[in-house]
């Protein structure tokens, strides 16, 4: 295959592929008769037009950038982390029983709490699939899909079963009291009005130069890069293999775990049935989109965020787009930035034919 | 393709005297900046051996994809049997009688022999007619030229000498007239490069052509009637093979004079640095392939292991690094025995003054998407910066003095490995396990797939090493250079030691035996180790060739 100059590879390749799955989402979009140049303009405004709006769209921003670390982490030392669902799900049982005991307290002592505990859940449940592939050599994808599932049983069984306090009819926790809760950036901020946004926004950005530094500038963020390019070379370099699996599945569990402190934490309040949403399976379109580079994450994560809060703006606005149809331009996005991300490398690489510099190689 | 450019200076002077069968005239190929092929002629006659040599990256490769439909030339002409053709693709080229043994094989693992032979050239829908037809001309062809091959067989059950022979009766059977042999000899042991040249010289006098590619310059002269030299995409000179000496071709080759014998003056042996003691190692599926090996590396000698591919060096070498438990024995570095159990052994293999320089550099030694100054520092990471950090400004530093010292080019930090020729990534491994100063030092093919101007460099900085009174342990296929570098030559055959040499007396034929395994006085009888065969010279055939993956690619 041919080598893509370094921006093309970056920028150009996957903007054509936004370009191109918004162009077929317009397809769909004039076949019910709409006007796809209209609806892309709905989008936008409800994405960035006003207060509201933008808030919500960082909100689902941040949501998509734990996400996308978790897989990204992961990725470096060559593992495919299917499972930040089920383990930002986990987390939130860290987040709230932290918060529930300490209810009441001001937000400025539970929030460090809240991170820390939610992490340790998160870690612990990503820990096992880790664990698994290292000593037992079950398959990461397979059990990560298996927790996933794991987590949403037990979740439902310990939210329903324990957590609910009597009288109450919905499936969710007691709620943690106003004081307590990660604050919404409304209450310093007035154009975010009514959105959801909070403090939590800025530990993704945190995280994402976090995982920058790791990745890129340390001695650990160097065995994690030799594993996941060549286990056998990283075995030579006296790297243990397995150790650095459990290691780095544990650390992916605690961005994901992130999820739930911005949701449970900052949003919610309390711990409901299912909360994550999906959102832990966006991570994995986030984090390829992304090229498991933290700009590339931050920068997908927004786009998902767009495509999310816009989508509901959208499906509001404009009565002959369902919901359903979101979805499908939404998949649209996934379908050509992930599973068909490489679509058009072999064309834009004949654009850029660049040979290598050993011409009689084999 | 078309026009005929009119200088045919570089024709050698003979080509009119036979027919010939092919002939290229003025090709020249681009990739891009790079200029693979510059203004090629050559002439190959009927009925002859024509060797092409030239380092990595000379073009050779490229030229004879040209050849085979594999690319189309930018420029210049393309005449077979005297007739101008414009090679399209593979088929053509195989109807045109051109056929290709490449250096690595394409066959179906799990097919039979005839299958894949007739794979691809099936008459019919129906398979047993082709088949049919296929096991009576196999018959013929083992017949005329010494092919035997059994066509029932099962291809991954045949030794890598077998599956060559069928890549060729693959050739054959398609009508080729003039076959293409690319590198052929790397993956052989030197019993089987034997046959193939007796094969080779069998269908020489049955008339085929054969151009053979290769940087092994005994071949050359053991094999070709005529050679030509290839140098940076040009085709520098052909020659009469009985007009020439290796050491011309080498010079042509490198555009320098090279030595090919390496010039060390005795060794003095001091304290024993590396004590292997009762060695038991098995391989990944639990077959023992060191069977208790004992023996010492003073400091200051070279100790060479010499031996056919796949009798248990590359888990000794292993093993010895830290990457592979042992079953049983103790390995001691500096008098202390290593302990080396978990995945992390390498490293405190390191630690303990050990240097390894693998034999796969691709597979093991370096991690081929990393740039540059990141592989110059794999395996000691952790002794830059003091923290967490990586101290990435040290480390660019010590990779820039290895590239320097080493003269590893280009003189590019940030350069992916990859893009490194063979030679030169093979100089960045040497680099990094050669300048931390160890006290032992193990290498395993130090020149594998290296081109001659680096490998004259290799040799010498391993005398280097030596002279500085390390103790090294060399293992390589290579026989000539076991016996130019190591100071005492272990011979390792089917996991056991079988002989120590002196290499300034050893004999080549009495190595060849112990190697294989068949030297009358010391025959290693193991009942049970080796498989079953029919024949007593098919168990031969076995036991010269024993089942080698390691030197597979596997990129």
């Amino acid at each position: 295959m041919t080598a893509l100059p370094r921006w093309a590879d970056v920028i150009l390749l996957p903007v054509l592929n936004v370009v191109l799955a918004f162009l077929v989402g317009g397809l769909i979009v004039l076949a019910v008769g709409q006007n796809p140049i209209e609806a892309v303009g709905i989008m936008l405004y409800g994405a960035f037009g006003y207060g509201s709006g933008f808030g919500y769209t960082l909100y689902y921003t941040t949501d998509f950038i734990f996400a996308g670390l978790a897989v990204s982490l992961a990725y470096h030392a060559g593992l495919f982390n299917i499972g930040p669902e089920g383990q930002a799900y986990v987390g939130g049982l860290g987040v709230i029983l932290i918060g529930l005991a300490l209810n009441g307290t001001h937000w400025a002592i539970v929030f460090p709490l809240m991170i820390v505990c939610g992490a340790l859940f998160g870690a612990a449940w990503a820990f096992i699939p880790g664990y698994l592939q290292a000593k037992r050599g079950s398959h990461v994808v397979i059990t990560t899909i298996l927790f996933n599932f794991i987590a949403a049983s037990m979740m439902g069984y310990i939210i329903s079963r324990i957590l609910k306090p009597a009288g109450v009819n919905s499936d969710e926790s007691a709620p943690l009291e106003a004081i307590t809760r990660v604050p919404q950036l409304r209450s310093f901020i007035e154009l975010f009005r009514n959105s959801p946004v909070n403090l939590t926004f800025f530990l993704a950005i945190a995280a994402l130069i976090f995982v920058y530094w790791l990745i890129w500038r340390t001695k650990f963020g160097y065995a994690v890069r030799a594993l996941g390019n060549n286990p056998v070379a990283a075995n030579y370099a006296g790297i243990s293999n397995q150790k650095m699996i459990m290691i780095v599945m544990a650390l992916a569990g605690a961005f994901a775990a992130m999820v739930a402190v911005n949701n449970v934490g900052g949003v919610q309040g309390r711990l409901i049935l299912n909360f994550v949403n999906g959102a832990g399976f966006v991570g994995i379109a986030v984090a390829f989109m992304g090229r498991g580079h933290p700009v590339g994450v931050g920068l997908s994560a927004l786009l998902f965020g767009i495509l999310y809060q816009g989508g509901q703006e959208l499906a509001f606005q404009m009565p002959g787009i369902t919901r359903e149809m979101i979805v499908t331009i939404q998949a649209l996005v996934i379908l050509f930035t992930g599973a068909m991300g490489d679509m058009l490398r072999g064309p834009l690489g004949r654009i850029f034919t660049q040979p290598d510099p050993v011409a009689g190689g084999k | 393709m078309t026009s005929l450019n009119p200088e045919n200076a570089q024709r050698p002077e003979g080509a009119a005297a036979a027919p010939l069968a092919i002939e290229l005239i003025g090709i020249n190929k681009h990739f891009g900046p790079v200029h693979a092929n510059r203004d090629i002629h050559l002439a190959v006659r009927r009925g002859t051996v024509h060797g092409i040599v030239g380092e990595n990256g000379a073009g050779k490769s490229t030229l004879m994809s040209i050849l085979y439909g594999f690319y189309t030339a930018d420029s210049g002409e393309i005449r077979v049997n005297g007739a101008p053709q414009t090679i399209t693709d593979s088929r053509h080229a195989l109807a045109l009688g051109i056929g290709m043994v490449h250096q690595h094989f394409m066959l179906v693992d799990n097919f039979t022999v005839l299958e894949n032979v007739v794979l691809g050239a099936e008459d019919s829908a129906l398979l047993r007619p082709t088949l049919n037809k296929a096991r009576d001309q196999l018959k013929a062809l083992a017949r005329d030229y010494g092919l035997e091959v059994d066509p029932d067989a099962i291809i991954e059950n045949l030794s890598v000498g077998q599956q060559q022979r069928v890549e060729i009766l693959k050739a054959l059977y398609r009508g080729a007239e003039t076959l293409i042999l690319d590198e052929p000899t790397g993956v052989l042991t030197p019993a089987e490069a034997d046959h193939l040249f007796r094969i080779l010289g069998k269908l020489r006098e049955e008339g085929k052509t054969i151009i053979l590619i290769t940087h092994k310059l005994r071949e050359i002269m053991a094999i070709t009637d005529e050679v030509s030299v290839m140098r940076q995409g040009a085709m520098v000179q052909t020659l009469k093979t009985a007009e020439t000496s290796p050491e011309q071709l080498a010079e042509l080759m490198v555009g320098r004079r090279v030595l090919l014998r390496v010039e060390k003056g005795p060794a003095n042996p001091g304290d024993v640095l590396l004590d292997v003691e009762n060695l038991i190692v098995t391989d990944d599926f639990k077959v023992p392939r060191v069977k208790n090996i004992s023996f010492q590396v003073r400091a200051g000698e070279i100790v060479g292991i010499a031996g056919v591919a796949g009798n248990g060096q590359s888990e000794l070498l292993e093993s010895i690094a830290g990457m592979r438990d042992q079953l049983g024995g103790t390995i001691r570095v500096n008098g202390r025995p290593l302990s080396l159990a978990g995945d992390d052994g390498a490293a405190r293999a390191r630690l303990a003054g050990l240097a390894h320089v693998p034999e796969d550099r691709l597979r093991m030694g370096l991690v081929t998407n990393f740039a540059a100054w990141e592989n110059a520092i794999l395996g000691y990471q952790d002794k830059y910066g003091d923290g967490p950090g990586l101290d990435i400004a040290k480390a660019r530093d010590v990779a820039g003095e290895y590239m320097k010292k080493f003269d590893v080019r280009p003189a590019n930090l940030d350069l992916k490995t990859s893009n490194f020729s063979g030679g030169n990534q093979q100089k960045i491994v040497l680099a990094r396990e050669m300048e931390r100063d160890p006290d032992v030092l193990i290498v395993g093919q130090p020149t594998r797939g290296v081109d001659i101007g680096a490998i004259e460099f290799i040799h010498n900085q391993i005398i280097k090493m030596r002279d500085a009174g390390k103790a090294i342990l060399l293992v390589s296929v290579e026989l000539d250079e076991i016996r130019s570098l190591a100071d005492r030559i272990l011979v390792m055959f089917d996991g056991h030691i079988v002989g120590e040499a002196d290499p300034a007396s050893a004999d080549e034929t009495e190595l060849g035996l112990l190697m294989t395994g068949s030297h009358p006085d010391r025959a290693v009888t193991e009942p049970g180790m080796l498989p079953e065969h029919e024949t007593p010279a098919q168990q031969t055939m076995v036991q010269m060739s024993p089942k080698d993956n390691s030197g597979r690619e596997t990129n």
